[in-house]
């Protein structure tokens, strides 16, 4: 048994998708959420055995449109997707069957395919990354589109696009998913041969109808880069932690919660959005400066906690010679507040 | 973030209770503003589900869409939506008064009170701009007609989010943005955007805020547990009960909307909201004019030149505004306190019958010395202006720091009457106690725009007539 099955315990290991890669990096100095994931914890159980339950649910009437929209896409052979994409020649393959034992033979396959350059549309690919050290399976969610010397990420989502405009929010978290596959998809068939245009395919203002518009996903790609390289190898710190560190979930709770004690996390709102852990990191941090977000912290001189700060403020502590320019901005502020209230 | 409000969160965090940065309240609270709390659909392009609405608290009307995939329904639920909010906006386009214009040489007329629509929070704004591009198009004719109010619903709802996009505009309101402008709380700004948490961290505090945010949500958007375990059997089974289940999820937000309504109400109104409003009225007032005279719906997007007209209004509207709120309230001046923008000083001397006759004619030009131990970050020849007499202008003649504080000299012109005597108390008087700012609100002229029809293709002139098509 590995050490990161160790770690794990029992329970079956969850996968990384391009989901929890972007989460990943979008917090590359969290410890703790690299060893969780490296282990394949499931964080959503977790959190829940630990009392610190998250929202993280996907509503069924979401997940049935957005079910009814990509079988609609994918229909006779693609038709509408085919001439949503305009990709009218070439087979449709699914490399599909999501099941862990045929993984490895799923991305010979998907090597393969892709290599051999044949025009057309293939689903599911089955992809690696080099994450933390680590080479971790992509749950494939895509459409990889062999068009002439180019191979394209084609990524179907349910949001609409209404007027060419759509939530901000939505557009951006697939961007930087779609930024995952083509990083994999890179590294596995070299730069130039996969785009940095990627391609959503979204239903078009109130109907069902399907639109493509054409991301370009450079920024994301860099982003994403800088912050795998930044993510230290997740091996040498799992080697680092105490032996009789676990996540099984069969432990009292008390135990998990001193294991997770041992992974250093980093805190910020954005994790209540993207990790499992979140309310648990949360109630962790209270009374830490972190927890009121990043702009909120910087403006008071990025001073560690709420008590400092205050301390600073009203002058009943002398700053460190770090804090001296902060401090002075902390005592004015709080002189202000104090006159006009 | 400034630092004096993210210093105000600090204090909140550790007093577990929400704190004021504001002295004053900086929108207009109606005396009879209308509600409304949308509920949309998961997984649908905006489709509304339920809507909970009305102009007096102790009569909300909920509107439901029990089926939503079915099409009459929707349309049913569009047609009694704008039985409510039609009626309501109408209802202002009543006594007009007079405003003088061209200098007093003409006048126009402007309905004396407008509409004033309040949502929970972004989103629901959000949801009212979708609900007017899905509705404005609609054929009162044709295959599948709808009534005459639900176009003109379309075409109110995007007036009113278009305009809510105006800083310093009031028209629609969300309580969310309305209240994180008035208190910080000991959370983030992502968990301020939970209406509920935020309501509880300024009336009952942290502990209740934690409540909160598992309580009921306040839209658009629904829970999806609630949306797998509550809604769905329901809705496949065409339970009666829906309604009674949907009408307990909206009515605490329902309350809290009125709630926080009052509370800004007891704050007292800053000096230039009024005329802001004033504003308000006059943008309803032209739109009302327009669907009288013209009628046709906003256009899908807007050309490239009314885009960059647009967003210079927008612009100037932002400026105007951070000044008028700094000018309004010392606690936002505070803020530019901080960062060297404005300063509070003791004059020290002043010459108040000082002549400049170097020019062509005398003019009346006072000298005042002011003293400050604040950081002055201000060069010589720059203007300066004291909220308390805004239409007076300080030049900044020469800066001088002392042992302890720093004597600014300032020359002032205007605000003092139009003799060689100022008038009195028009130019301020030793001992007292000043602010002085560089931020102005003397108004800025915008970039002229080329007419849409003189415009070049490559700029997206000439318009073509926008297309009034039936949404599919
Ligand atoms: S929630 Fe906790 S574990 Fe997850 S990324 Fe944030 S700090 Fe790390």
């Amino acid at each position: 048994m590995s050490r990161v099955e160790k770690l794990r315990g029992s329970a079956p290991g969850k996968r990384h998708n391009a989901r929890t890669v972007a989460a990943l990096t979008g917090n590359p100095g969290c410890t703790r959420r690299a060893v969780l994931d490296a282990a394949g914890v499931d964080k959503v159980r977790l959190a829940e055995r630990i009392g610190f339950p998250g929202a993280f649910g996907q509503s069924r009437f979401a997940l049935a449109r957005g079910n009814a929209f990509e079988a609609m896409l994918k229909a006779d052979d693609c038709a509408l997707l085919r001439s949503t994409l305009g990709a009218y020649v070439g087979g449709y393959e699914d490399l599909g069957a999501d099941e862990d034992d045929t993984l490895s033979a799923r991305h010979s396959r998907t090597r393969a395919l892709l290599r051999s350059g044949a025009e057309g549309l293939l689903d599911h690919p089955l992809l690696t990354l080099d994450v933390a050290g680590q080479t971790v399976f992509l749950e494939p969610d895509l459409i990889a589109y062999q068009n002439g010397s180019q191979l394209q990420v084609v990524e179907i989502k349910s949001f609409a696009i209404i007027d060419g405009q759509a939530d901000g929010t939505a557009v951006s978290s697939a961007a930087v998913q779609a930024a995952v596959y083509v990083l994999a998809l890179r590294r596995l068939l070299g730069d130039d041969r996969v785009s940095h245009e990627v391609v959503l395919v979204c239903p078009e203002n109130f109907s069902m109808q399907p639109v493509a518009v054409v991301l370009d996903v450079r920024k994301q790609l860099s982003t994403l880069r800088r912050q795998l390289s930044r993510l230290a190898s997740v091996s040498s710190l799992i080697e680092s932690l105490p032996a009789s560190l676990s996540f099984d979930l069969a432990q009292p709770v008390a135990d998990l919660v001193s294991s997770l004690d041992a992974l250093t996390a980093r805190y910020a709102p954005e994790c209540l959005s993207s990790c499992e852990m979140s309310v648990f990191c949360r109630d962790e941090a209270a009374g830490r400066t972190a927890v009121l977000g990043r702009p909120v912290r910087e403006a008071l001189g990025g001073i560690e906690t709420v008590d400092e700060v205050l301390a600073l403020a009203s002058g009943t502590r002398e700053p460190e010679p770090d804090q001296v320019e902060a401090a002075a901005l902390l005592r004015a502020a709080q002189r202000l507040r104090d006159e006009a209230l | 973030m400034s630092t004096l409000v993210a210093l105000a969160r600090a204090q909140a965090l550790a007093a577990g209770r929400a704190q004021p940065i504001t002295t004053v309240r900086h929108l207009h609270v109606h005396d009879r503003p209308l509600v409304l709390i949308p509920l949309a659909m998961a997984g649908e392009a905006n489709a509304p589900l339920a809507a909970l609405l009305g102009s007096a608290e102790d009569q909300p009307r909920l509107l439901v869409v029990s089926q939503p995939r079915n099409r009459d329904e929707r349309f049913a639920f569009f047609a009694a939506l704008a039985g409510v909010v039609v009626p309501y906006l109408d209802s202002f386009a009543g006594a007009t008064e007079a405003v003088p214009v061209d200098r007093g040489r003409d006048v126009r007329h402007r309905f004396v009170d407008a509409p004033q629509i309040w949502v929970p929070n972004p989103g629901g704004a959000d949801f009212l701009r979708l609900l007017g591009r899905s509705t404005r198009f609609r054929r009162t004719d044709g295959d599948f007609p709808v009534p005459p109010a639900v176009p003109r619903l379309g075409q109110w709802l995007t007036f009113l989010a278009s305009s809510a996009e105006v800083p310093g505009s009031s028209l629609l309101v969300n309580a969310v943005q309305a209240l994180t402008q008035h208190w910080a709380t000991g959370q983030s700004s992502a968990e301020d955007a939970h209406f509920g948490s935020l309501f509880a961290w300024i009336t009952d505090g942290a502990a209740a805020a934690r409540e909160a945010e598992n309580g009921p949500v306040a839209g658009p958007a629904t829970d999806p547990t609630f949306d797998n375990e509550i809604l769905a059997p329901l809705i496949t089974a065409a339970d009666p009960a829906l309604t009674g289940v949907l009408r307990e999820l909206l009515v605490p937000t329902w309350e809290r909307m009125w709630k926080s309504i009052a509370l800004l109400r007891t704050l007292p109104a800053g000096a230039r909201v009024a005329s802001r409003w004033d504003s308000d009225r006059d943008a309803y007032s032209a739109y009302v004019e327009h669907l009288i005279e013209d009628g046709s719906p906003q256009p899908r997007r807007d050309g490239a030149v009314a885009a960059a007209a647009r967003l210079q209004r927008l612009e100037n509207a932002a400026a105007r505004y951070a000044v008028q709120r700094a000018f309004d309230d010392p606690l936002v001046m505070a803020e530019h306190r901080l960062t060297g923008q404005a300063f509070g000083a003791l004059v020290t001397l002043a010459k108040a019958d000082r002549i400049d006759d170097s020019g062509k004619r005398p003019v009346l030009r006072p000298r005042i010395m002011v003293a400050t131990t604040e950081t002055v970050r201000v060069e010589p020849g720059a203007t300066l202006t004291s909220p308390s007499r805004p239409a007076q202008k300080a030049k900044v003649v020469s800066i001088t720091p002392t042992a302890t504080s720093t004597d600014v000299v300032l020359e002032l012109s205007g605000g003092m009457g139009r003799k060689l005597v100022a008038e009195p108390g028009s130019v301020p008087a030793v001992g007292e106690q000043l602010l002085l700012t560089t931020l102005s609100e003397a108004y800025r002229p915008g970039a002229a725009f080329p007419d849409p029809d003189e415009t070049p293709w490559t700029h997206g002139g000439p318009p073509t007539h926008h297309e009034v098509t039936p949404v599919e």
